[in-house]
């Protein structure tokens, strides 16, 4: 087992990718129970967005000033198109059958999918992403941890802390709570609920971008199809957490990066299993701990029962 | 003088099912008035329209001397009219201190919202008692209590209260009856909607019969409550 500090590490660092890519599907789905299907094209216009900043600034400048460039700028793309779906795609059909706005988000996420691919320059192959440098940390002997990684095991606890303090604390934060368990009530305090809303696709666009970037540094590049599999995994944790529980979606995306890390690298050890291993399985795993969870808790890890809500 | 609210031919409705067809109606300031009726007749629908969560199909609504047509949900709070609605509509999982504090969402005064807490707790001291608690524990009379400090705590002009009584106990039911003409005794004015045709006639200066979208009947609470017609269909007399 002297590999397990390693796959720890690895599935933290997964599972903190997924956990700040869930929050935008949690929110969402909180406030104005639609499950934003172009989200996971969020977190891969976002990453777009970081690249292209990276590519503006002049040549050989220090990471320490690109990086919050990149941030604002994936940032800024990622946020700009998830207020631009919100408002042009989702609020007209807002009271139509549940169905519409579904269909509408995979639609979304096509045409993002196929705008990039068509539009940006060379995108129909990996574009090579900037990395961060200080090379690999060695924790300890069995652990080694990439400077790429280390940003996201920052950047995801930062992101997660600020959010659960605007909630709890502001008045805008009370007011989103307000919105989601009651929008029309909410209303009825004075709170503009359209506004909330906005805020709500603007948070989980950002928190995408801040994924996307994550997602650039980890693997080395992005790709117009990276949304795909990030979002469906991301959409799992939400669930898993519990949708529509912002503490539940963190929680969900590091149990299902643990679990992705720990199977693929242990479940071929087990007596009997050993073609199961290995990273071709991985999303296979995912998913059959979502449908587990689904089975025995369809709630969710940290959801309530819709009893409660009434 | 011009009445507070001035409702002129409204019509509301869901679809191509017309809920309130065409009633007019107005409340003096100081004055509480009564929508009484049975299930269906549109007293709510009319609330829900007063309030800018619905939209009317025609007619005039003037509050405080300005039209409400057209003007959104959280806009209208702004304006001085409060909706304590049916069933109630607490928000469950925050605590009884934040329901009271985002029914004063618009003010800035924090002093004066402390004060009208206060004012609230005094109105009804389980809430003081159990302010830290999630409003979704409490009673079904409580919760009321609760919902009616709420929309208190805007300062409104008009409180709108529809069915404050609903499912709730005899007793608990004289409570909340019995706080709202105490709030009229100071004042209040007050626009409700009740099922409860005897106690909300006792209270109202003014009240109005709804039969399926319209207004029947109106009069002062008095003379409703000593009509004929009223007595056999609302108040249980043959």
């Amino acid at each position: 087992m002297h590999t397990l500090p390693q796959q720890l590490a690895n599935g933290l660092i997964l599972g903190s990718m997924y956990g700040l890519i869930a929050i935008g599907y949690t929110m969402v789905y909180g406030i104005v129970q639609l499950i934003n299907f172009a989200h996971g094209e969020i977190f891969m216009t976002g990453g777009f967005g970081a690249l292209t900043t990276y590519l503006i600034l002049p040549d050989g400048i220090s990471m320490w000033i690109a990086l919050p460039l990149m941030l604002i700028g994936g940032g800024l793309v990622a946020v700009l198109i998830a207020v631009g779906a919100e408002r042009f795609a989702y609020r007209p059909l807002r009271g139509a059958p549940r169905l519409a706005p579904l269909i509408t988000a995979i639609g979304l996420s096509l045409a993002l999918q196929q705008a990039v691919f068509n539009w940006y320059p060379d995108a129909e192959n990996p574009r090579v992403f900037p990395t961060l440098p200080g090379g690999a940390f060695d924790i300890t002997d069995n652990l080694k941890i990439q400077s790429g990684e280390l940003f996201v095991l920052i950047a995801a606890p930062v992101c997660m802390a600020s959010l659960a303090f605007f909630v709890r604390t502001s008045r805008t934060g009370r007011a989103m709570q307000a919105t989601a368990q009651d929008p029309d009530t909410a209303q009825l305090m004075g709170i503009d609920t359209n506004r909330i809303i906005v805020i709500a696709f603007a948070i989980g666009g950002f928190f995408a971008a801040v994924a996307g970037v994550a997602y650039g540094f980890r693997v080395g590049s992005v790709t117009y199809d990276m949304g795909f599999v990030a979002g469906l995994k991301a959409f799992t944790a939400a669930v898993l957490g519990g949708i529509g529980n912002i503490y539940g979606a963190m929680l969900g995306g590091l149990v299902l990066g643990l679990a992705e890390g720990l199977a693929t690298a242990y479940i071929a050890d087990i007596p009997g299993m050993d073609q199961f291993g290995g990273q071709g399985w991985a999303s296979v795993w995912a998913f059959i701990l979502l449908i587990l969870v689904l089975l025995f808790r369809p709630q969710g890890l940290l959801g309530e029962r819709v009893a409660d809500r009434a | 003088m011009t009445a507070l609210l001035e409702v002129e031919d409204l019509k509301v409705a869901y679809g191509k099912i017309e809920a309130v067809k065409g009633i007019s109606f107005s409340v003096e300031e100081g004055q509480v008035v009564t929508l009484i009726g049975t299930n269906g007749a549109g007293k709510t629908t009319t609330l829900r329209t007063l309030s800018g969560l619905l939209k009317p199909l025609s007619g005039k609504i003037m509050f405080n001397g300005q039209p409400l047509n057209g003007v959104p949900a959280h806009k209208i709070v702004a304006m001085g009219l409060a909706h304590s609605p049916e069933g109630r509509r607490i928000f469950p999982r925050l605590s009884i201190a934040e329901n009271l504090q985002l029914g004063a969402f618009l003010r800035k005064d924090s002093a004066g919202i402390e004060k009208d807490m206060q004012r609230a707790y005094d109105l009804f001291p389980i809430l003081g008692e159990r302010r830290k608690q999630a409003a979704g524990t409490l009673s079904g009379g409580e919760q009321q209590m609760l919902a009616m400090g709420r929309a208190l705590m805007s300062q409104p002009k008009l409180l709108m209260l529809d069915e404050p009584s609903m499912g709730l106990s005899p007793i608990m039911m004289q409570k909340i009856m019995a706080t709202i003409a105490e709030l009229k005794a100071q004042g209040t004015t007050i626009l409700l909607v009740e099922q409860n045709a005897q106690a909300a006639l006792s209270l109202a200066d003014q009240g109005h019969v709804m039969e399926v979208g319209s207004i029947v009947l109106s009069g002062t609470g008095q003379d409703l409550l000593h009509d004929e017609s009223v007595r056999k269909a609302y108040l249980g007399e043959d």
